[in-house]
């Protein structure tokens, strides 16, 4: 909402400076978005007269002038380039030094063709406010030298741009916010009274209403025999000076009462109009050309106004192209309604329609106010426009808006926390236009103004369905009780201010406080900072991707689909976080950065739900070094990467299996899932399958793993045993088995390590060997067996039976054989 | 001092002096000291002597043994710190040369961001509160105070998913995290204290907003809880985060459906400079106000027992605000430049013993 300092004294007497007035604003909840002063570049510019103007002895079209700019400068030479300059002309003179702004130059003293020229007459195009006239701005006859030619044009005039929230209607109007500014001690509002206007004759054109929901009262009246045309030069300006264009009297007084009162109103031409009745009706599918030369197809839940011929108005938010006024019209029939906000908003947002009028109507206006509205928009009309006005016509009647709000004192401490006394509070409801009913010691009963639609309305609840019912009813009558209270608490604090709430420390609970997370986001800052530990740079991806890109995935459901994605690659809800890496990595290397490691954790989405998933990828090669080879990045590191993970997680490792039936974005021959048990999936690691990275045009390889989070089993926090630290050297033995290519080594290394649980403390894979010597089909895998004696030393004997335990180990669980 | 042993003095020395290296003075040693090494081979023939005879040439060849003894030991340590000498010098490298890289990893400044109102809030005694990014329509708006034809829903610019079957309300991408706070008002008695970061949504991209962001919201409701606490807590939250104890705060009048009194919060700040807590001008943070006494019915809770405040704030502008990041986009572009320019070091968390 823009309005100017000039109009808001049409409202408020006050000798608030700009700088005042904004920081009440703010201070009030009308949140100032900007100040501007157009009239601030043209404050330098001076009146002048030219005393005498002579041929320039050098130039044809050049004069040489003397002009009088007021004192100290009343006999200036300036040459002059314009065909009009002539003696006794009142003028605009910019003096050296000047900025103007129309040519983007500073006016120098220098010589024009010999002759001195100190300053420039200017034409308003100059100033860069108007059309090339072809020669200087003419002022009036009588101009007095000298003034500053912004304060002389009344351009000296700033504009503040305010915010309205939502529940401020009463604030979309000049009137209202000098209301709120005078409440708030910044002035007194003027009064302001709309003197009737005698109906003539009876209105040709009169009201049906057919949609009283949407519309509960509306007012008509029309005048015959007015002049439209060009607005007078002050409305043209106010209006043009908050950013409205000037369109002709007529429709520019409607939008004049928009913004003065926020009191929308239209005017339909009355000889453009067939029938002599306007009706309030349900849309019927028609399709009409509004005012914006748009056409709009209405519902039956739109309200409208028809004529004989049809729809000519999508009420409350636009009239028709074919029933407006225009320099032709001569009879105006004028609309002053009260729409319903609901009905207006579901409208808008169905037809994509909106205007200053059904913002207003959104919001709520004042239902007291069209009588008086009618008759001061009447006779503003008739000032300007001429004519003579018809009786009133209406149908339905001002609905019953009267409420009270109650305010016990105390309130305002215990929610508000300041202490206001009794009698401040009421005297800034007063202010606001609240009548006390009532008042006692503790509590004052006030009746709410008619403008104020935010204060003391009929609480609508949504309550959860899943609520025991006396809980939900006794929680309802609640709200019944306080909230107009707290109402009246908002209003009072907003004047006298927040910043005059003292802070006060949140009770403490404990003096040290009780741990923030929960085991699952404990989980998740854990996985952060191991996987960052390790390396991998973390990254925060969109949740939504392409639907192309989630298929490859793996999940694209028609489920997950935005609706309305914001574009075109960005409409179906992630699978997995492993999607943006992929791309991440990729653009990456577009820019010459292939080599890198990143991660993220957060949500995959599927039709089962939303988990939480930590993925990580590494791209391209290792680093390259004196004597070390650069390779590629492996899948062994991605798997490390996981159990490093899931270990700090609390995972035993021990337990954990890989099978190498990974999803389908990952190489099938190099990648496994890992498990907890047979059924319990924790996560995915390998290479990304060759097509995936073809697809996502990646030339460099890439290893990855997710670990599925809220799948990770919260670790047991169970007191650890003292560790038994022998005082014997362990032994180291080296067995070569041959085994079947198509046996997990896991299982392998397993068997070993539960031949003999006391004495084998680890197992190492140090060799694989397939070829020569070894059988087709097989393997050779070397392992190193840490034997831990316990209690006293291995003697040989002891040593050969414990080998021979792990060779038949192994040979059961495997069928491998001692090479 | 007979000849015979003088010449054999003389020898050794000279052949001492002339062994370069630890074999030819082992060769030395054994062919004077060793078992038939000249110098024993004299020692043996002194039993044959004549007694009178034997004794001045034992004392002869006692000393010459003893002197030699000794000459061979210096040579051996000399030739030994010779030859530690050479390896030391051999070995030499340049350590001016770079050791070989580690990648260093990072943490995301959205992540740290989140991190370090985790800490503030908790020492505050909030715990965190989660809740999913697909919401219904009547956990992100109606539940809310905001129905349907609420002017605020337009500002929200909505993300929608396609109806499915059991489920008789719209879905949405959530704009807000406050259907985390309805979530904990449904599970949770009070006293509650609780903070809802998470990713939001909303269908606008430009060079300051993206369609998805994140916010932190906060929760409390309790017995005798006023505005008087809501700003205790804000300026504390704020000071201590943007770590100026003095940062000038500033309360506004707002709107919010679901608060009443509802605030905009603002900070001071250069618009010059950027500077947090400098200048002139001020910068809106927050949003903030006591819960909408149809909040609480709508959770059950009746408000004229409970009451209590709620806020919300932009992660990514609070990130922006603290460490100078100029461009929203980026933090979602996955730019490993960026990230490693931006991020935080995993072994430095987010503690308030150590300073956020």
């Amino acid at each position: 909402m823009k309005f100017t300092l000039s109009w808001l004294y049409d409202h408020l007497e006050t000798s608030a400076t700009v700088e005042e007035i904004c920081v009440k604003l703010n201070q009030i909840g009308l949140e100032v978005e900007g100040v501007e002063n157009p009239g601030a570049a043209l404050e330098p510019f001076l009146t002048a007269r030219i005393l005498e103007a002579t041929q320039h002895p050098n130039a044809d079209r050049l004069q040489v002038c003397r002009v009088d700019a007021g004192p100290g400068m009343n006999d200036v030479q300036v040459v002059c380039g314009a065909p009009n300059a002539r003696a006794g002309l009142a003028v605009i003179f910019a003096k050296p030094g000047t900025y103007v702004p129309g040519l983007d130059i500073t006016i120098k003293a220098g010589k024009i063709r010999g002759e001195a020229s100190g300053g420039m007459l200017c034409s308003l195009r100059e100033l860069g406010m108007g059309e090339d006239t072809g020669g200087i701005a003419e002022l009036p006859e009588d101009t007095l030298p000298g003034q500053s030619y912004a304060d002389f044009a009344g351009l000296d005039d700033v504009v503040i741009e305010i915010a309205i929230t939502p529940n401020r209607g009463d604030a979309l109007s000049v009137r209202g916010i000098a209301r709120d500014l005078a409440a708030a001690g910044l002035g007194t509002l003027r009064p302001w009274m709309a003197e009737a206007v005698e109906g003539t004759f009876e209105s040709p054109i009169t009201w049906e209403n057919s949609y009283p929901e949407a519309c509960p009262w509306v007012l008509g009246r029309t005048i015959r025999g007015v002049k439209n045309g060009p607005s007078p030069e002050w409305l043209r300006r106010k209006l043009e000076t908050i950013g409205l264009r000037s369109i002709s009297t007529l429709v520019d007084i409607t939008n004049y009462f928009c913004f003065d009162l926020g009191r929308p109103l239209h005017v339909f031409d009355v000889k453009k109009l067939s029938g002599s009745r306007l009706t309030l009706c349900h849309g019927a599918g028609e399709t009409f050309k509004a005012l914006d030369g748009q056409d709009y197809t209405v519902t039956p839940d739109d309200c409208v106004i028809t004529d004989a011929n049809g729809v000519q108005s999508v009420a409350g938010i636009m009239g028709g192209d074919a029933s407006g006024a225009d320099e032709g019209t001569t009879d105006v029939f004028v609309e002053c309604a009260l729409f319903d906000p609901v009905h207006i908003a579901l409208s808008c947002r169905r037809l994509g329609l909106s205007s200053d009028s059904s913002y207003r109507f959104e919001r709520g206006v004042d239902p007291a106010l069209p009588v008086a509205a009618m008759e001061a928009a009447t006779r503003m009309i008739i000032e300007l426009c001429g004519g003579e006005a018809s009786e009133v016509v209406s149908a339905g009647e001002q609905p019953k808006w009267q409420r009270d709000a109650t305010l016990r004192f105390n309130r305002v401490r215990d929610l508000g926390g300041l202490d206001v006394p009794a009698e401040e509070s009421v005297a800034l409801l007063e202010k606001l236009g609240f009548e006390v009913q009532e008042k006692t010691d503790t509590h004052v009963r006030a009746s709410v103004p008619s403008w104020r639609n935010d204060i003391a309305q009929k609480p609508v609840l949504a309550q959860g369905r899943d609520l025991p019912a006396d809980q939900a009813a006794r929680a309802a009558e609640g709200v019944e009780l306080i909230e107009a209270e707290s109402d009246l608490v908002e209003e009072v604090l907003r004047l006298k201010g927040l910043d005059a709430v003292p802070p006060v420390p949140l009770p403490s609970v404990s003096v040290v406080p009780a741990v923030a997370l929960t085991p699952r986001q404990v989980r998740a800052a854990r996985a952060r900072r191991v996987l960052a530990a390790r390396g991998l740079v973390e990254t925060v991806g969109f949740s939504f991707v392409s639907h192309e890109d989630a298929l490859r995935f793996g999940g694209a459901p028609d489920t997950l689909r935005l609706l309305n994605p914001i574009a075109s690659d960005l409409d179906q809800m992630r699978p997995t976080p492993m999607v943006n890496l992929v791309a991440a990595s990729q653009r990456n290397a577009a820019r010459g950065w292939a080599d890198i490691g990143l991660f993220e954790i957060g949500a995959g989405f599927s039709e089962d739900g939303q988990q939480q998933i930590a993925a990580g990828l590494r791209a391209g090669h290792t680093p390259r070094y004196p004597g070390q080879v650069s390779t590629a990045v492996s899948l062994w590191t991605a798997k490390a990467d996981a159990l490093e993970l899931l270990t700090q997680l609390g995972v035993s490792v021990e337990g954990l299996s890989a099978t190498p039936d990974a999803p389908s974005w990952y190489h099938p021959g190099r990648s496994g899932v890992l498990r907890q048990g047979p059924k319990m999936v924790l996560g995915y690691f390998g290479e990304l399958h060759p097509s995936l990275l073809q697809a996502e045009g990646i030339d460099v390889p890439v290893v990855g793993f997710e670990i599925l989070l809220d799948a990770v089993p919260e670790p047991k926090r169970r007191r650890k045993a003292a560790p038994k630290l022998s005082a014997f050297q362990p032994v180291r033995r080296d067995f070569a088995f041959v085994v079947a290519r198509d046996v997990p080594g896991e299982k392998l290394l397993k068997a070993v390590k539960g031949a003999d649980r006391n004495l084998v403390s680890d197992v190492s894979l140090f060799d694989l060997y397939e070829g020569e010597h070894v059988p087709e089909g097989h393997r050779s895998m070397g392992v190193e067996v840490t034997l831990q004696p316990v209690d006293k030393s291995l003697t040989d004997a002891e040593l050969e039976a414990v080998s021979e335990r792990i060779v038949a180990a192994v040979a059961k669980a495997t069928g491998a054989t001692l090479r | 001092m007979s000849d015979d042993l003088e010449i054999l003095r003389q020898d050794v020395l000279s052949e001492l002096a002339g062994a370069a290296d630890m074999r030819a003075w082992d060769a030395v040693r054994v062919g004077t000291l060793g078992k038939s090494g000249r110098l024993t081979a004299l020692l043996k023939a002194l039993g044959k002597m004549a007694p009178d005879e034997r004794k001045a040439r034992g004392v002869a060849l006692n000393r010459l043994r003893d002197d030699l003894t000794r000459a061979i030991e210096d040579r051996g340590r000399e030739l030994e710190a010779a030859a530690l000498e050479a390896r030391l010098v051999a070995e030499r490298v340049d350590v001016s040369l770079p050791p070989p890289a580690t990648a260093q990893g990072s943490i995301h400044p959205i992540s740290r961001a989140v991190e370090e109102m985790t800490a503030i809030f908790g020492a505050m005694g909030f715990s965190v509160a989660e809740g999913p990014d697909i919401e219904t329509d009547w956990h992100n708006f109606s539940a809310l105070n905001t129905p349907d034809h609420h002017p605020a829903r337009t500002d929200h610019d909505t993300f929608y998913l396609p109806p499915v079957p059991g489920l008789d309300v719209a879905r949405v991408l959530r704009t807000q995290t406050s259907g985390v706070q309805i979530r904990t008002m449904l599970s949770q008695k009070p006293p509650i204290r609780v903070i809802c970061p998470g990713r939001t949504y909303r269908a606008d991209h430009d060079a300051t907003h993206s369609p998805m962001f994140h916010q932190c919201e906060g929760l409390v409701v309790g017995q005798g809880i006023t505005l008087g606490h809501l700003k205790g807590c804000l300026i504390e939250f704020l000071r201590v985060f943007f770590d100026k104890p003095d940062l000038p705060v500033r309360f506004r009048s707002s709107y919010f459906p679901f608060t009443e009194p509802s605030m905009e919060v603002d900070i001071g700040w250069s618009r010059r400079t950027g500077e947090i807590g400098g200048g002139e001008d001020w910068l809106e943070v927050l949003g903030s106000g006591m819960i909408h006494a149809r909040v609480l019915a709508n959770c059950g809770l009746d408000p004229r027992e409970w009451q209590g405040f709620a806020f919300g704030m932009g992660v990514e502008r609070l990130t922006m605000l603290k460490n100078g990041i100029p461009d929203l986009r980026s933090f979602y572009e996955s730019d490993i430049r960026w990230l490693r320019h931006y991020g935080s070091d995993p072994l430095a968390p987010a503690m308030l013993h150590e300073g956020v």
